[in-house]
């Protein structure tokens, strides 16, 4: 496969397939999502976002009926290369997953798990730093910091999720992505992952799955439509919203399908 | 549309709940049927057993005359060593008539036989005593002394007058006198520490038999056991379930491993014999041996319950533990063993519990020998756990091998210890799982 020109984009794929075992689910998908914007995946349940999105952290690797081919990049770098430590890779692409899932530890070892492990702290006021602003980036730290050595497990199911994305963000990863991490949220708690995904566009490569039309046009800027392992449609939000150029993306966004 | 009442049950309705009822009746029943036969059981071994943590002892004193014990008057222990218990018996009959004639007792018995009243293995506990401390020859020294089984049964309840008149061992005139005896406070019977505490005795004194050695040799073992099938078998079960490949030959090895733990466990006894004694020389009959046999034993069982216990940790914490870039190592040690940890020792606790109670492989390897040595941890000579010894339950099979009627109290005694260690071993399981679960 020839080199992808140096263009803006972070993430490079070029014809993804996904099996797992008899299904199909991504069929030759191309795409290429550039740095510093938020990326929405849309699309019916089943359609393959989620699988899609594992593909880009190599989580797919522990599925052991899985097999993806293709050409995805970070950087112009293959991924999927021999010489590629897919735990280096997730160090620098973070994820957030579709149910919340906290360690069962505390809060405060939830956070700074991560952080420990890549060694980002030279000691332990500079983890506590860490976990405070990972915590308030996530919308977390006023219900959190009173109890920051009680377990994880004990929050609410919207805290937990906030609580991985603090996770996910204290190893300050270069790409996040995040799959419906909204799905267990109060309108509230919501706005403020919004609010928190709009500042971490600032610095960071953001791809969102979402079941919102409505917060897919409010946070991302790029748009993909996938339907039944196809990538239908990639263009500007707003162009998917207000002028979209397949019939099958029309008909999804206005209700039709899904 | 008719209005149904919510009031009256519909058919169907009461049909389910009959069903229902009936089979939480059918649940009740199955576990009445189980605690009655758990208590049955329980009530007839402590009923027989609990008498072993008893003993009669006589208190008497035994003139330890120079003429008989030390002739050449030098308290030279070799010399000493030569006056063999047969030497010692007169001394205590001496003693026991003298005991009797100071209280003005009267009875038809025989010298011989008032001597006879104790122990045979009363003479040796003297003759220890004495080559342990030669300068109380001369003396009268107070002992207190075993008295034969007859008459430890006959103030347990075992032996009557009436069975008495029928045993060529003892009569009911040696009852009787050992009756009188008691009312004086020569003879009583108090808490039994010997029997925890002392080696086997030989067919004729099972008042002497204690499960020191085998309570040792058990111990050696466990910790044998614990040692090499804990690390060994959470190590291997960590590999299968986290790291190996799922293949055809996974497959075969699970499949094994399963067929292993239903392996009758006299076949490990043969396998033992044939690798560990025949082949690599290790003594026979030693705990080494049985610790090694007993691991292939229990590995089955660790591996698998292990298994069970990191299949139970959601496949979330993993996917949480990568995400952030931990290593499969780092997500295994950090996240799974310790959500695993409470199942694993459980596991290991209950293969522990297994192997303490097993006897069979145990007499294939020799370890039914009888023993009156305790074993040494390590020797020179035997290596580490090399020394001959027993063990729990072979014990308990040895005793109840044997004619003397007081050996049948002694094995449901070693009985009550056993099912004690077991009981101290899950109350251990279930103190750790609550420990470690209550965490979170
Ligand atoms: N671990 C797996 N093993 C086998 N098939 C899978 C696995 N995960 C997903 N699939 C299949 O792959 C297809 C795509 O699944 P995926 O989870 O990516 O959908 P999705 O778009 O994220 O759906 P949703 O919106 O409901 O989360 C589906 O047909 C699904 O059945
Ligand atoms: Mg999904």
């Amino acid at each position: 496969m020839k080199d992808t020109p140096m263009t803006n984009a972070k993430i490079s794929a070029k014809g993804v397939d996904v099996h797992y075992a008899d299904t199909h689910a991504i069929k030759d998908v191309n795409v290429e999502i550039a740095d510093k914007t938020v990326t929405a995946f849309i699309g019916p349940s089943g359609c393959g976002k989620s699988t899609f999105l594992r593909c880009i952290n190599r989580m797919n690797d522990t599925i052991d009926s899985c097999r993806v081919t293709g050409d995805i990049r970070i950087d112009g770098e293959d991924i999927y290369d021999a010489k590629v430590d897919p735990v280096q890779l997730r160090a620098k692409v973070g994820m957030v997953f579709q149910k919340p899932n906290p360690f069962p530890k505390s809060i405060y070892d939830n956070v700074a798990y991560g952080p420990k492990i890549h060694g980002l702290a030279r000691n332990k006021a500079e983890l506590d730093e860490i976990v405070e602003k990972s915590l308030r980036k996530a919308a977390l730290w006023n219900e959190a910091k009173d109890r920051l050595l009680s377990p994880g497990t004990g929050l609410s199911g919207g805290q937990q999720q906030r609580l991985c994305i603090a996770r996910a963000i204290a190893t300050a990863p270069e790409v996040l992505l995040m799959d419906e991490p909204c799905s267990a949220l109060d309108p509230i708690a919501t706005a403020q992952v919004e609010e928190l995904i709009d500042e971490l566009q600032k610095s960071f490569c953001v791809v969102i799955v979402t079941h919102s039309m409505q917060q897919a046009a409010r946070v991302s800027q790029k748009t993909a439509f996938f339907h039944l392992g196809s990538l239908v449609e990639y263009d500007d939000t707003d162009k998917i919203f207000t002028n979209p150029e397949d019939p099958r993306t029309e008909s999804y966004i206005s209700g039709r399908i899904g | 549309m008719t209005h149904k009442s919510l009031l009256t049950a519909d058919a169907r309705i009461k049909k389910r709940n009959a069903a229902e009822a009936r089979f939480k009746a059918y649940g009740l029943g199955a576990i009445i049927i189980a605690m009655l036969a758990l208590s049955l059981l329980l009530t007839s071994v402590v009923s027989t057993g609990s008498s072993a943590f008893k003993q009669t002892y006589a208190t008497v004193s035994v003139p330890l005359t120079e003429a008989k014990l030390d002739k050449s008057g030098t308290r030279d222990l070799a010399v000493m060593k030569k006056v063999t218990t047969i030497g010692y018996t007169s001394l205590l009959r001496d003693g026991m008539v003298a005991a009797v004639e100071e209280l003005g007792l009267d009875t038809t018995l025989s010298a011989k036989d008032i001597g006879g009243m104790l122990s045979k293995e009363a003479a040796a506990t003297v003759r220890n005593r004495v080559l342990a401390n030669p300068d109380i020859v001369g003396t009268s020294v107070m002992f207190k002394l075993l008295t034969n089984g007859r008459i430890d049964g006959y103030f347990k309840g075992r032996v009557t007058m009436e069975s008495a008149a029928l045993d060529g061992n003892t009569s009911p005139e040696e009852l009787q006198l050992a009756q009188e005896l008691a009312d004086a406070g020569v003879i009583a019977t108090t808490f039994n520490w010997a029997f925890l505490t002392a080696p086997d005795a030989s067919d004729q004194r099972p008042e002497a038999a204690g499960l020191g050695v085998a309570i040792l040799g058990s111990l050696y073992m466990m910790i044998i056991v614990l040692v090499l099938a804990l690390p060994i078998g959470v190590a291997a079960s960590i590999y299968l379930e986290e790291f190996a490949p799922k293949n055809r030959w996974t497959d075969v090895i699970e499949v094994n491993i399963s067929n292993l733990a239903a392996v009758p466990s006299i076949v490990y006894g043969i396998l033992g014999l044939a690798i560990f004694i025949n082949f690599m020389e290790f003594n026979q009959s030693s705990p080494m041996v049985g610790g090694l046999v007993l691991t292939l034993m229990t590995l089955p069982t660790i591996i698998i319950s292990t298994r069970a216990s990191l299949k139970s940790v959601p496949p979330s914490i993993r996917d949480a533990a990568l995400g952030v870039g931990a290593s499969k190592m780092q997500s295994v040690f950090h996240h799974v063993l310790p959500l695993a940890a409470p199942g694993i020792l459980t596991g290991t606790i209950i293969g522990l519990a297994q192997a303490l109670g097993e006897t069979a492989p145990l007499l294939l390897i020799g370890m039914v020998a009888f023993v009156r040595e305790y074993p040494a941890a390590y020797t020179a000579d035997a290596g580490l756990f090399g020394e001959a010894s027993t063990a729990l339950p072979v014990q308990v099979f040895n005793w109840t091998q044997r004619a003397d009627p007081g050996f049948v109290e002694r094995a449901s005694g070693a009985i009550i210890t056993l099912l004690i260690f077991l009981l101290i071993m899950n109350a251990i399981a279930i103190f750790l799982r609550r420990k470690f679960e209550r965490r979170w």
